[in-house]
């Protein structure tokens, strides 16, 4: 049912882990529903120098995080931002319908990072149509 | 050689060599309808009756008691609305069923439609093994019941009811008693008059013969409706050609698991080999009763993990099992029967279910004991709740 790339990123996922002294941390989903991503990033003048992740989850939810992390890494915090669910999918070469929104809490996971990142450098940006929450080290954003 | 274990025989099994054996002389010459008067015809009823006195024997019936069907789930269909119908035509004030939190989908939406066809349906509780307590059954029945449905033994976390006192509870208060022993035929020794059953379905493929056959007993006495209109097949009862082949099957099966009854006691020191090795992880739970449990069925849940990135898991490591978790159905929802005996969400969803049979062998075992603990230290390091 999964594509090869998808089995791939599952068996070899890319950036696991977590950053220490992280610029931007976000953590979307919740155990309930059986899917939690928390993306670590490192951000220098603008640019993400570095991203990682942990994820609880089916799958889908394994490869889309290591599949995101790869597309923002290198990019500018702006281009990061245009990332959406839907250029994750197409990266993957698909996903089963019912595992969609795996990449929609991938694509979130990345905002909620970069709004964390916001936070803690007092940059006064909204992340646009993101409700999000900052906590203690994180930030939840829901679409 | 790599090595492939299948430990998902709850899910559906091999079919057997003497199985394909028995069957083969009916599509070769045996292809005859039993209906037909001439001898191909002959041929084929003489075939089919021997077959239905073989299930009968296996569980105590009597032949005209054995009625063959597609599939186990049409066996389930046919026993609780064949029941409901046929009482309420008769007395419309019989309009209540009775089963449990922890059906088979067969059973569990068979009930929901008819709750929308103006039945009312009580779905019994079970404690934390997966239980139906013989007080709350009693409890249950009222002046409008017509029958009480209970699982002889759960297909996800193998608990065995106490089928025999749920029966006789049933019947001092004048109401039939169904159990889908789907999973337990083959597995258990069962005996219906011994069990006091009215009614009782089976599977084929859960044993050894193809999937397309199942069974239904009907006790001689209890009249119900038909589910498949048209000829006078199974005396009437159930329109449609006999599958001569399949039932042949299904005859040979059960005869094969009825003469290995013994051998399921090595079946059960390799489940519980498998229960001690896998509850060494920390932070494991076993789902399920840990004696009133079928021979075969492991079920455990790991925190901080989730049941299809595991299965993935095993699967590339040649371990064929399944899970109770969301995102391996399309629903995401996780398993009904975890929820019921009160496992939270988020431990459901980290669940794995082994069954073995006699296919397996000690080595499988050690396997499966080398396997699972990486799969699952693998995936916990990957978790983010994993902070202990």
């Amino acid at each position: 049912m999964y594509s090869e790339k998808v089995m791939e990123h599952f068996s070899n996922p890319h950036n696991m882990g977590e950053i220490e002294n992280a610029d931007g941390v976000g953590t979307v989903g919740n155990a309930k529903c059986g899917d939690i991503m928390k993306i670590f990033l490192k951000i220098e003048n603008n640019i993400i120098t570095d991203a990682k992740f942990k994820t609880f989850g089916c799958g889908a939810a394994i490869a889309t995080s290591s599949m995101a992390t790869d597309l923002i890494i290198g990019k500018s915090v702006d281009e990061a931002l245009t990332l959406t669910n839907s250029a994750v999918v197409e990266a993957l070469e698909g996903l089963p319908p019912v595992k969609v929104h795996c990449s929609v809490l991938a694509e979130e996971a990345v905002k909620a990072a970069i709004s964390d990142y916001y936070k803690k450098n007092g940059i006064d940006k909204e992340i646009p149509g993101l409700d999000c929450h900052c906590h203690g080290d994180h930030c939840n954003c829901e679409k | 050689m790599e090595r492939y274990v299948y430990a998902d025989n709850a899910a559906t099994t091999p079919v057997s060599e003497s199985v394909r054996r028995a069957m083969l002389p009916y599509f070769e010459e045996g292809w005859g309808n039993p209906s037909s008067l001439h001898r191909k015809g002959r041929e084929a009823k003489a075939a089919i009756d021997n077959a239905r006195s073989r299930v009968a024997a296996a569980i105590g019936a009597e032949a005209r008691e054995i009625f063959f069907t597609s599939c186990g789930s049409e066996a389930d269909n046919w026993a609780i609305k064949g029941a409901a119908f046929a009482a309420r035509r008769k007395n419309p004030e019989k309009n209540h069923i009775i089963t449990t939190v922890i059906e088979h989908p067969a059973v569990l939406e068979t009930c929901r439609g008819l709750e929308k066809d103006g039945f009312s349906v009580t779905y019994l509780p079970v404690d934390g093994d997966g239980i139906v307590s013989v007080e709350d059954l009693t409890a249950a029945i009222t002046p409008s019941t017509i029958l009480a449905e209970v699982i002889f033994a759960n297909n996800e976390i193998g608990t065995i009811e106490p089928i025999k006192e749920l029966a006789a509870a049933a019947h001092e208060k004048g109401i039939l008693f169904f159990t889908d022993a789907v999973q337990a035929v083959g597995a258990v020794d069962i005996n219906v008059k011994e069990l006091g059953v009215d009614m009782l379905s089976m599977s084929g493929h859960k044993m050894h013969a193809p999937k397309g056959i199942g069974a239904l007993y009907i006790r001689r006495g209890v009249v119900i409706d038909r589910l498949i209109s048209g000829g006078g097949q199974e005396r009437g009862q159930r329109a449609g050609t006999e599958n001569v082949a399949f039932a042949a099957a299904l005859a040979q099966a059960i005869d094969d698991a009825t003469a290995s009854l013994s051998d399921m006691e090595r079946v059960a020191a390799m489940r519980d080999r498998l229960i001690d090795g896998l509850l060494k992880i920390p932070h494991t739970r076993l789902n399920g009763s840990r004696d009133k449990r079928l021979p075969g069925n492991v079920n455990v849940a790991f925190e901080f993990i989730e049941g299809e990135s595991l299965l993935l898991l095993l699967d590339m490591a040649g371990i064929a099992g399944s899970t109770g978790s969301a995102c391996s159905s399309a629903s995401l929802e996780p398993s009904h029967v975890l929820l019921s005996i009160g496992l939270p969400a988020e431990k459901a969803h980290g669940s794995l279910r082994l069954t073995v049979s006699h296919d397996n062998t000690d080595e499988d075992i050690d396997y499966i004991l080398e396997q699972v603990p990486k799969a699952v230290a693998r995936l916990r390091e990957m978790s983010p709740l994993t902070e202990f």
